[in-house]
């Protein structure tokens, strides 16, 4: 059982049957990961983060999970101020392959680094976040989050609150959850949702109460505050009036809606933190669920053979 | 020496030469219609086509300043094989051409170094900083054929103005690459359903589009000649269209790519798909035909920009604008133009020879009539190839068309009597 790729770009290039086989292995490991158990799959292995871009959370996630299958992790972070020096991110890539590199994890600020490394390194590439691009690791946890507490993706109404345009983690759950044919509704300001969404069979709410009461699930984006240095919205005071999560709009949903976040959270900016401890959120699972998630997909990386893998 | 090439299809513009088989006498670097005693040379064209020499009235020569991508030397070499006699080299090298010494030297260089014929063009405004105008006068003077900032558009509407009037006195056409940066800003590709799916950030067909509109109106204002670079958008186009209709002074180029490739090829995060403008969508590509067709866009040039592998390897929001172009030009106006049939051979020869001539003043070039200089091309629409990276002669190899397959090529190269490329034997 494999997925036939060595690497994991982004979720664009998958179908319904990839994704499904994903979330079956997902539950296995996630009840390893429960019992605190280690699997030997990766052992000898070698796992490199390669982090040009600050996290902690992610890297961890990805850390914890390649050491639960028994790999040897080892952490890179790359001051973003390197890359203007010159550093090539090619030769970068080919020294960690040289040194034995199984895989490269990476994060980015430009969109189509993990394509580039890709390219031109035989060991599997696994897309951590790039740029305004994708996130597949955050757009697997997030279906399988859904999955878990709906038991059923088909049919749902999953609203994608916020920044939709500057947002990898949103692109990656488009993908997902319109493969497994739900709907996807979005709300957000008019100057964070491109527009050629529609384009996609997305619904695009730029009223949020309205949106609130169609939704089975509320994803709710990370406000970046520079975006309001950017001009695309006057203040942090009007988001928070406009596209705040707050008890009051949770009381229009559904009794049994869905809230999720994929962190690090404003608390008191886009989501009040009576909403994110309410029982309806599944913020914490989400975490469980993404170091679960991390490992089906090293370990369905892994079983390929190399050579004759494509890209993603 | 005198030069006979027999039995040869001729394909001439100027002279509404559609295809009389005939001959064509070269002596001492001129066309003539008989020689004054035997030939020296004869060239059997049997089943080939001679038309006048391509003119490429936008390219990137980088020389002075940015030798790493390309030198006088690799470039004009690079056109001579892509059927160019004259290659319009652009002003933004290091130092730019503002001042009649770095004319001086690109001709020294040309001269010493060259294989085909180069007009520079001069900045508009000195240093290109878009502030105060160019010394026009005396760089047309020293040779230069149009003005421009390129790449570096004026963004003083004003200043703008005063460039349009002040050119209009030497008839000297002022080419605008039209941009507004301020809405273009930290855009590295077409705005729309692919920019949103590759996370990367879109520059809007508008950013083209408004300052087309400003520019025309500025023509219209001053009565200048305006030349519209690389129109990329099907919004620039019915601009261009309308301001022609009213008898605005303007003319416009555009490039292979805008009618060969979308923003759909940019999907592979190839950094040699990113261009500026940026490659647009289908309904853009058919409405440049369709400007083609209609005469809206005058002339097709290369907008040839050569960047080192280093740089076009970095990743994509880091890379450079832009693509070299001059060795698939005619084979790309072939397939993409005259074998879908969207223009006739005639027509499709026209927009890089006699249109480029008359736009730009260039006496006694892209024609091969009699007392002209010889500046022939010679075509064989038989020729199959695959353009490969091994065979690239510009000094850089950043072009999206490697391992594109053609059907129609060059096979000869006359710059002023003299071959200076052929097929089987290379540079002579």
């Amino acid at each position: 059982m494999s997925l036939k790729f060595k690497d994991l770009l982004g979720l664009e290039h998958l179908d319904k049957k990839n994704l499904q086989e994903i979330l079956n292995f997902v539950k296995t490991f996630k009840g390893l990961f429960k019992k605190s158990d280690k699997a030997s799959v990766l052992r000898g292995k070698t796992v490199v983060t390669l982090f040009y871009e600050p996290s902690t959370r992610t890297r961890t996630s990805f850390e914890i999970a390649a050491k639960r299958l028994s790999a040897d992790v080892i952490n890179i972070s790359v001051n973003s101020s390197s890359i203007v020096k010159g550093e090539s991110l090619i030769d970068t890539g080919k020294t960690l392959e040289a040194m034995g590199a199984d895989y490269i994890i990476i994060r980015h600020v430009s969109a189509g680094t993990p394509d580039i490394l890709a390219k031109n390194l035989g060991i599997s590439i696994i897309n951590a976040g790039d740029g305004f691009h994708e996130h597949p690791t955050q757009g697997l946890l997030d279906l399988y989050t859904i999955y878990e507490r709906k038991k059923r993706i088909e049919g749902l109404k999953v609203l994608l609150i916020g920044d939709i345009l500057h947002s990898r983690v949103a692109k990656s759950n488009i993908w997902a959850l319109t493969k497994m044919g739900a709907e996807v509704l979005v709300s957000g300001p008019s100057t964070l949702i491109p527009r050629s969404i529609e384009n996609l069979d997305v619904k695009v709410y730029y009223n949020l109460d309205e949106a609130v009461r169609e939704a089975d699930v509320l994803n709710v984006l990370r406000v970046q505050f520079e975006r309001q240095q950017e001009n695309l919205f006057p203040s942090i005071r009007e988001y928070v009036s406009l596209y705040q999560l707050t008890k009051e709009k949770l009381a229009m949903a559904k009794s049994e809606v869905l809230i999720m976040h994929p962190g690090p959270m404003n608390r008191g900016i886009e989501i009040t933190s009576e909403v994110a401890d309410t029982p309806n959120a599944a913020i914490n699972e989400q975490i469980v669920n993404g170091i679960a998630v991390r490992m089906a997909v090293l370990y369905l990386l892994g079983a390929v053979k190399r050579g004759n893998a494509s890209s993603n | 020496m005198r030069l006979q090439i027999k039995n040869i299809k001729i394909v001439d513009p100027s002279s509404q030469n559609e295809g009389l088989i005939g001959d064509i006498f070269i002596e001492d670097g001129k066309i003539v219609s008989k020689f004054s005693s035997n030939a020296d040379r004869i060239i059997d064209g049997e089943g080939k086509i001679a038309i006048p020499g391509l003119i490429d009235i936008h390219a990137h020569l980088r020389e002075p300043g940015q030798e790493m991508k390309e030198t006088i030397y690799t470039g004009t070499r690079s056109a001579a094989k892509g059927g160019i006699t004259t290659v319009f080299c652009m002003p933004n090298t290091e130092p730019v051409i503002d001042n009649t010494s770095v004319v001086e030297f690109i001709f020294h260089k040309v001269r010493e170094e060259g294989c085909v014929n180069v007009f520079p063009v001069g900045c508009a405004t000195k240093g290109a900083k878009g502030v105060e105008l160019s010394e026009m006068g005396l760089l047309k003077k020293a040779g230069i054929v149009a003005v421009s900032d390129d790449g570096l558009p004026i963004s003083n509407s004003r200043i703008m103005r005063r460039v349009l009037e002040y050119s209009k006195m030497f008839k000297l056409p002022v080419i605008s690459h039209s941009e507004d940066k301020e809405l273009s800003r930290n855009g590295v590709m077409n705005e729309g359903k692919n920019s949103t799916f590759l996370g990367l950030r879109g520059i809007p067909k508008e950013a083209e589009e408004i300052m087309i509109s400003r520019d025309i109106m500025l023509a219209d204002l001053t009565g200048a000649y305006l030349h519209i670079a690389h129109v990329s958008t099907a919004g620039s186009v019915d601009l261009i269209r309308q301001a022609k209709k009213r008898n605005v002074k303007v003319t416009a180029e555009t490039c292979p790519h805008y009618f060969t490739l979308t923003d759909n090829d940019v999907k592979v995060y190839d950094a040699n798909t990113k261009i500026n403008p940026p490659l647009r969508e289908k309904k853009d590509v058919d409405a440049i035909k369709q400007g083609l067709i209609d005469g809206t866009i005058d002339c097709i040039a290369t907008d040839h920009a050569p960047h080192t592998q280093e740089e076009k390897s970095k990743e994509f929001d880091l890379a450079p604008f832009g693509i070299i172009g001059f060795e698939t030009l005619l084979s790309l106006v072939l397939n993409e133009l005259v074998d879908t049939g969207v223009l006739s051979f005639y027509e499709a020869i026209s927009k890089m020879t006699s249109n480029p001539a008359k736009i730009f003043n260039l006496e006694g070039r892209g024609t091969l009539k009699e007392g002209n200089v010889a500046d022939v091309t010679i075509i064989d629409i038989k020729y199959f190839y695959e353009f490969v990276k091994e065979k690239v002669v510009s000094k850089s190899k950043n072009s999206p068309f490697i391992g594109r397959r053609f059907k129609g090529g060059v096979v000869m190269t006359i710059v002023g009597g003299n071959i200076v490329w052929d097929l089987n034997n290379k540079f002579v």
